[in-house]
C-alpha cells in the first residue's frame, strides 16, 4: 500500500508536468517540468521526503533498464549516422573533456574565492 | 519459431530485461564501466534482432507501450537533488557556477565544431544534449527533431568516457578540489560519471550527483537558444 499511495503521487506531478508542456508553448519536456514542481514541493514542505522516496528509489533503479529499447532504436537511423559515426563519437569525446575541465575549473577557483575570503574575515 | 515469437507480447520485454541483465552480471564481474548494463543490453537486442530477422519496428512498438514509465521515473531524481541541496548547501554557488559554465560550454563546443565539419542537423541536435542524463537528454533531443536512439548511445559513450578519463583530466586539469572533481564528473559524464566520483570520496560523489540533474535542467534551458542557431 505504502508503494501505491507514493506512485499515486509520483503519478500526479508527471500529469501535472505533461499538462505544463502542452499548455505552455516552449521546447520544455514534461520530465524537467515535473521534477523541478516535485523539487519546489519538496523545499515548500508541501510533500515530505517519506511521502515518495520509496517509490521513487523503485522508479530510478529501473530508468537504465528502460533506456535500453530507445538506444536500440539507433537501428533505425543507422543509414543516416553510418558515415558519420567516427566524427561523430570523436566529437563527444573532445566536448567531453572541455566539459570536464571547465566545469571543474571554474568551480574549484570560486571556492577557493570564498575560502579565501572567509579565512580574511 | 520466430514468427509465433513475435506475436507474444511478453517476449520483446523479455528480451531486453534478459539482455540488461547479462550486461549487469558482466559489470559485476569486470567491474569496468565499458560493461555498462544498457549498453550491453542494446548490443544483445540488436544482435538478436539481426540474427533472428525479428521485426525491429514490431520490437519497438511493443516496448514503447512502455515509454509512459520514462517520465514519472525521470520526475524522481528530484529527490536525491532535493536531498544533496540539503548535504551541499555551503557550496552550492560554486557549484551552480560550475554546472552551468560547463553545460553551456559543452553545448557551444558540439555547435561549432559541427557545423565546421557540415554534420546534418538532426545528427548535430542528437549530439548537443549528449552529456546530461538519458533521462532528460533523450526527451530533449526528440522534442527538438533529434533521434533519439542516436542521443542515448552517444550520451552512453560520453558516460562511458568521462568515467575513464576522468581521474586522468583532474590531474591534467589541476583539479584537486573534492567538490570541484564532482562537478566535473557529474556535468561531463552523468550517471556513469558519477559512479567514479563515488569512488573518489562521498563529497565528490555528491557534488557529482547534484551536478548532474542541474546539468540536466540547463541543458534544457540552453537547447532552444543554441538549436536555434542551427
Amino acid at each position: 500500500m505504502k508503494y501505491l499511495t507514493q506512485f499515486l503521487r509520483i503519478t500526479g506531478f508527471t500529469l501535472v508536468g505533461e499538462l505544463l508542456q502542452r499548455l505552455i508553448p516552449l521546447p520544455i519536456p514534461a520530465s524537467v517540468y515535473g521534477l523541478v514542481l516535485l523539487f519546489a514541493a519538496l523545499c515548500l514542505g508541501v510533500i515530505k521526503l517519506e511521502q515518495v522516496k520509496d517509490a521513487a528509489g523503485f522508479l530510478i533503479s529501473i530508468l537504465p533498464i528502460l533506456f535500453v529499447s530507445p538506444a536500440v532504436g539507433i537501428l533505425e537511423n543507422w543509414g543516416m549516422i553510418r558515415s558519420a559515426v567516427i566524427p561523430m563519437f570523436l566529437l563527444a569525446l573532445l566536448s567531453t573533456i572541455t566539459t570536464f575541465a571547465i566545469a571543474g575549473r571554474i568551480t574549484q577557483s570560486l571556492r577557493k574565492k570564498e575560502e579565501d575570503h572567509d579565512q580574511a574575515a | 519459431m520466430i514468427k509465433l515469437l513475435e506475436s507474444i507480447s511478453i517476449f520483446p520485454v523479455l528480451l531486453t530485461l534478459a539482455a540488461f541483465r547479462v550486461g549487469q552480471l558482466c559489470q559485476q564481474k569486470w567491474k569496468k564501466p565499458i560493461f555498462n548494463p544498457t549498453l550491453i543490453g542494446m548490443i544483445l537486442v540488436i544482435a538478436f534482432l539481426l540474427a533472428t530477422g525479428m521485426n525491429a519496428d514490431g520490437y519497438s512498438a511493443e516496448m514503447g507501450k512502455m515509454s509512459w514509465l520514462m517520465t514519472p521515473a525521470s520526475i524522481c531524481v528530484a529527490i536525491p537533488m532535493y536531498e544533496l541541496f540539503q548535504i551541499l548547501q555551503k557550496s552550492l554557488k560554486a557549484i551552480l557556477a560550475g554546472v552551468c559554465a560547463g553545460a553551456l560550454s559543452c553545448m557551444l563546443v558540439i555547435a561549432a565544431v559541427g557545423l565546421l565539419l557540415e554534420f546534418e542537423q538532426s545528427i548535430l541536435i542528437s549530439l548537443l544534449p549528449k552529456s546530461v542524463t538519458t533521462a532528460i537528454g533523450v526527451s530533449l533531443s526528440e522534442l527538438f527533431g533529434g533521434m533519439g536512439g542516436v542521443t542515448t548511445a552517444v550520451i552512453i559513450v560520453t558516460g562511458i568516457a568521462g568515467n575513464m578519463m576522468g581521474p586522468m583530466l583532474c590531474k591534467l586539469f589541476g583539479i584537486t578540489d573534492e567538490v570541484a572533481q564532482g562537478v566535473a564528473f557529474g556535468t561531463a559524464a552523468h550517471v556513469i560519471g558519477t559512479a567514479k566520483a563515488n569512488e573518489l570520496s562521498q563529497l565528490t560523489g555528491a557534488a557529482s550527483s547534484l551536478s548532474l540533474v542541474v546539468a540536466g535542467l540547463l541543458t534544457a534551458v540552453f537547447m532552444p537558444m543554441i538549436a536555434g542557431f542551427l
